[in-house]
């Protein structure tokens, strides 16, 4: 019997450029990404077929939740923030498949990924709005005496953003392949263990079928939570006066 | 995070659980700089193809589509006025015809009226005139015949009288015996 967190091992393909399992599934997500949308809108159908409506949907979705947060001008981020939703979503339901790598258990792509987002707000923030952008720091309103410990506390709100971005992901996927994992286990060990405990054995089965169900939410669920919290945080760089 | 580099390579080879035990894998921090490299490659190609090829075409598919049925809708709204410009347009003139039939047709009544009524009168003026013409004759024969009467009377009476006596009585008397037959 592996161990439960064998799975989430980065094992060498082609090491003399560091080519992992990891990399391979990377490239995999974004090739399932890429393809899948090519073939999906390869007729560009006035009347869409079931693989152009569920691109048009996911397209819509994202756009929706995107101008929703941050309104019209919100839209110039819209490739950046379709890539992040579309990567993280294929790469945790790419996980799902028994036997497959999930990227997004790795909590260095996590972190990537926000960091990759807060690097893109602080950048923004600071072209377009130049030092105002510090008034994200500073809301209005707040009594003088008060003001500098709301901006140490802004601050470091907005320090603790890409570490609770990144370890969100990170623990969901973690723990929800770890407990499908040993739940896996429990079945192969009671179903070996001898002819009474055997009996028991479907027990945990069920509960690995539920888990799977459960899991295949979480993955959407989180792919999405991380898209609103990537909106909400552009949002900042684009109205940082609120 | 910043875990201290165990001895990972070494128990790497023996590969499987013993390795894990080591590190956890996702801690394991000399994978970090390969996995963020291939990262990077992966998402600035995943970026560039998305906004480059795949969203445009997208975009396009839903752009087009919106604005065709804006387009289509508003073709048929401009339609829809213009079928309801028409039906007005119908009604008025149906209206406007309706009355020009009323007229003509009280019109044409009254005229025809009219006429059958001179007719009419004409024929009756002619038919009196006729009845009176033939009465007026009628009238003259009469009194012609009645004139006749007497003269016959008188020779008819003549006549008899000659065949009974043999002789033809004076005129003088049989003037005499018709004016006290007469009164």
């Amino acid at each position: 019997m592996a161990s439960p967190i064998e799975q989430f091992q980065v094992k060498p393909i082609i090491p003399i450029i560091n080519f992992t399992n990891s990399s391979l599934f990377m490239l995999g997500a974004a090739a399932v990404i890429v393809g899948g949308l090519l073939y999906a809108t390869r007729k560009k159908a006035l009347v869409p077929g079931r693989a152009q409506s569920v691109a048009e949907i996911l397209h819509d979705f994202v756009a929706n939740t995107l101008t929703d947060t941050t309104g019209r001008e919100g839209m110039k981020f819209f490739p950046f923030v379709f890539s992040l939703f579309m990567f993280v979503l294929t790469a945790n339901l790419l996980g799902m498949v028994p036997g497959f790598f999930t990227v997004t258990s790795q909590i260095v792509v996590t972190f990537a990924l926000a960091f990759l987002v807060i690097g893109t707000v602080i950048v923004y923030g600071f072209v377009a709005h130049g030092l105002h952008f510090l008034h994200l720091f500073t809301p209005s309103g707040v009594p003088g005496w008060l003001l500098p410990f709301i901006t140490v506390i802004e601050i470091i709100s907005f320090l603790s953003r890409p570490i609770s971005l990144s370890l969100r992901l990170f623990a969901n996927m973690l723990a929800g392949h770890i407990a499908l994992k040993v739940f896996g286990g429990f079945v192969v060990s009671l179903g070996t263990a001898g002819i009474g405990i055997a009996l028991l054995s479907p027990l945990p089965l069920l509960m690995a079928v539920g888990l799977t169900a459960l899991e295949f939410l979480v993955a959407a669920l989180q792919a999405y939570v991380f898209t609103v919290l990537t909106c909400i945080y552009l949002n900042d760089a684009l109205h940082p006066g609120h | 995070m910043a875990q201290a580099q165990t001895t990972q390579a070494g128990t790497e080879a023996h590969g499987g659980a013993h390795a894990a035990d080591a590190t956890f894998p996702p801690f394991a921090t000399e994978t970090f700089a390969g996995q963020i490299i291939w990262l990077a490659i992966t998402f600035v190609l995943l970026y560039t193809l998305l906004s480059k090829l795949v969203l445009p075409r997208l975009s396009g598919i839903i752009e087009n589509r919106r604005a065709l049925i804006a387009k289509d809708l508003d073709e048929a709204a401009a339609m829809k006025a213009r079928a309801e410009e028409a039906g007005s347009a119908y009604e008025k003139a149906l209206a406007e015809a309706k009355g020009r039939a009323q007229a003509l047709a009280q019109e044409t009544r009254a005229k025809l009226a009219a006429e059958s009524d001179a007719k009419r009168k004409a024929l009756e003026a002619d038919l009196n005139k006729r009845l009176a013409e033939s009465e007026a004759t009628i009238a003259t024969k009469k009194t012609q015949a009645m004139s006749h009467v007497r003269g016959i009377a008188a020779e008819t009476a003549t006549a008899i009288v000659e065949r009974i006596t043999g002789k033809a009585p004076a005129p003088q008397s049989v003037e005499a015996a018709l004016d006290q037959t007469q009164a």
